[in-house]
């Protein structure tokens, strides 16, 4: 009788455990260079590693202009302010080196991360804030001020390596990178705009004054000293500027919207070299 | 370690050299000046602000302007040349750059007709400062941009109008 | 506030070239703020350039010049050892001066 009664039961609940298969497999490798050959099919003549430099391979004047800018590059000041804020020492004794592999040097071009513990991405800022949390301290802001600073000078550690997001075989982080990606080919906002709109299908076109960089290589620049901002910013910060230009809804720095963008936005500029910090418009 | 194909000349290549404070370490390390930086250091000739000619910074033409800064008229000259883009990346920071060979040069500035005020910088060159200077300008909207040369006592120009458009990216 | 300046002096040929990068709001006091008053005017007026004592050259910098402004300039002379110092005042009274010797 008993032995009915537990088949029963594993009868009605056997499709409550059978998970329903993905209507479409995630492949992330497949994504990338599928994202990929569509730019270089766009711009034959653009070295994959160009790609890093965004607007600056469609306007020669703006190139002019981003290379005097960067004989003394604005971000020198948030470099050294971040390279003293990532050396101090928390009230405890130890510092953010603690946190990170190879004491934090060399190692920003595999950010974001999913985090099997926390079943989250983390970009790096918000590594920053967790190391902080686990020495009693408060997070801090992640789309400017120290924070940024302290991102600005751990990227420029690892400039000109090659970014090396990794896709774990996890349906965790396979979600949240399909996430990601689906956020970034949706359209939103009252101009109903998606990224893809600006940065694929119109990607080395104007908008008004402004040229528009690829997606493929836009993340590798950040942080970035932004004329307009006076100010650096990092992904994040833009991700919400960006949002509020199309007149749709910003939500919270770290909110899962954008960290699952940041993960699938720089997964796809893997292999390229890391340029950061950059300067922009 | 990969560089893009077409990185800009980077910061800081080998063989320069910097100013540095001493103590610094690694030719990356560039002089930081605290906010209380050696006031007894006697080598420091401290700006000062009696110099500063007021009037000339709340002109709104040109003549006014050169009128109170030199109390004199330019005549063009195709002898001084004004590297300034000819549609400004954001109007904020224009990369501008004044060069002449016209002789002697005793005095620089630079000047953006359409903006609030004239006269956005000028500068005084003691002799063996060559008469080549770099700024970068803020710029309201499309303007001329004059550049001016004292040379030995006399004034020169010469023009180039920077556009200034709207960014479409917020 | 902490008023940076960076230099960055070359030394070639009997040229030295200087290059400087100061921090500095440079507000207009044309831009409005988030809670929509105008920022006031926040900039440096006169900035000295010296090489061991003597100008090498000075600057009346107005609103016009950019935040955090960038400096280029050259002059004959200079040598390991000798002194580039550069010092600025502002529209507030607020100044900051600093030097080092050509390594």
């Amino acid at each position: 009788m008993r032995v009915l009664f537990v088949v029963l039961g594993m009868l009605l609940i056997a499709p409550l455990v059978q998970a329903a298969p993905p209507s479409v497999a995630v492949e992330p490798a497949a994504d990338l260079k599928a994202f990929r050959t569509n730019f270089r099919s766009q711009f034959p003549d653009l070295l994959l590693n160009g790609y890093v430099n965004g607007p600056y391979n469609f306007s020669k004047s703006e190139r002019t202009q981003w290379n005097q800018i960067m004989e003394f590059p604005p971000y020198e000041f948030a470099l050294q302010e971040g390279k003293e804020l990532f050396e101090t020492k928390f009230p405890d004794g130890k510092s953010y080196a603690s946190c990170f592999p190879n004491g934090g040097i060399g190692i920003a071009q595999t950010y974001p991360k999913f985090d099997a513990i926390s079943s989250k991405v983390a970009t790096l800022g918000i590594a920053l804030n967790e190391c902080r949390d686990a020495h009693g301290m408060q997070p801090l802001n992640l789309t400017k001020g120290p924070p940024a600073a302290i991102e600005t000078y751990m990227v420029h550690t690892s400039r000109g390596k090659p970014i090396d997001v990794t896709i774990p075989d996890d349906p965790r982080a396979l979600a949240a990178y399909e996430a990601g990606k689906e956020y970034f080919y949706s359209r939103r906002g009252q101009l109903n705009f998606s990224c893809a709109s600006c940065h694929v299908q119109a990607a080395g076109k104007r908008l008004r004054g402004d040229v528009l960089a690829p997606a493929l290589g836009i993340a590798a620049i950040f942080p970035i000293y932004r004329s307009k901002w006076g100010d650096m910013g990092t992904l994040v910060r833009r991700f919400i500027g960006c949002n509020k230009k199309v007149n749709a809804q910003p939500v919270k720095a770290d909110s899962a919207r954008y960290r699952n963008l940041a993960y699938f936005l720089t997964y796809m500029s893997n292999g390229l070299p890391m340029a950061a910090p950059g300067a922009r418009p | 370690m990969i560089s893009p194909e077409s990185e800009p000349r980077p910061a800081f290549t080998p063989g320069r050299r910097y100013v540095l404070k001493a103590g610094a370490a690694g030719a990356a390390a560039l002089l930081v000046a605290p906010a209380f930086a050696e006031a007894a250091d006697s080598d420091i000739v401290k700006a000062n602000p009696k110099d500063y000619p007021l009037q000339a910074f709340l002109q709104k033409t040109e003549q006014h302007t050169l009128a109170d800064l030199y109390n004199k008229v330019p005549e063009e000259s195709d002898k001084i040349t004004l590297d300034a883009p000819e549609i400004a990346e954001n109007g904020a920071v224009v990369p501008v750059n004044v060069s002449t060979e016209l002789p002697s040069v005793t005095g620089i500035a630079l000047l953006a007709l359409d903006n609030p005020y004239t006269l956005a910088c000028a500068y005084k060159l003691p002799a063996g400062t060559m008469s080549d200077i770099s700024s970068r300008l803020k710029l309201a909207k499309t303007t001329k941009v004059i550049a001016i040369i004292e040379s030995n006592g006399k004034l020169y120009s010469t023009s180039k109008l920077v556009k200034v458009t709207l960014g479409g990216c917020g | 506030m902490a008023y940076t300046i960076l230099i960055r002096a070359m030394a070639s040929g009997g040229t030295t070239t200087v290059e400087t990068l100061v921090k500095h709001p440079m507000d207009s006091g044309f831009v409005k703020g988030k809670d929509g008053k105008i920022i006031p005017g926040h900039y440096i007026e006169v900035i000295e350039f010296a090489h061991n004592g003597n100008i090498i050259l000075t600057g009346y910098w107005g609103p016009a010049i950019s935040k955090n402004p960038f400096s280029k300039f050259s002059f004959k002379g200079g040598k390991l050892g000798d002194t580039i110092s550069v010092s600025w005042v502002d529209n507030k009274g607020e100044h900051t001066s600093t030097s080092a010797k050509i390594m």
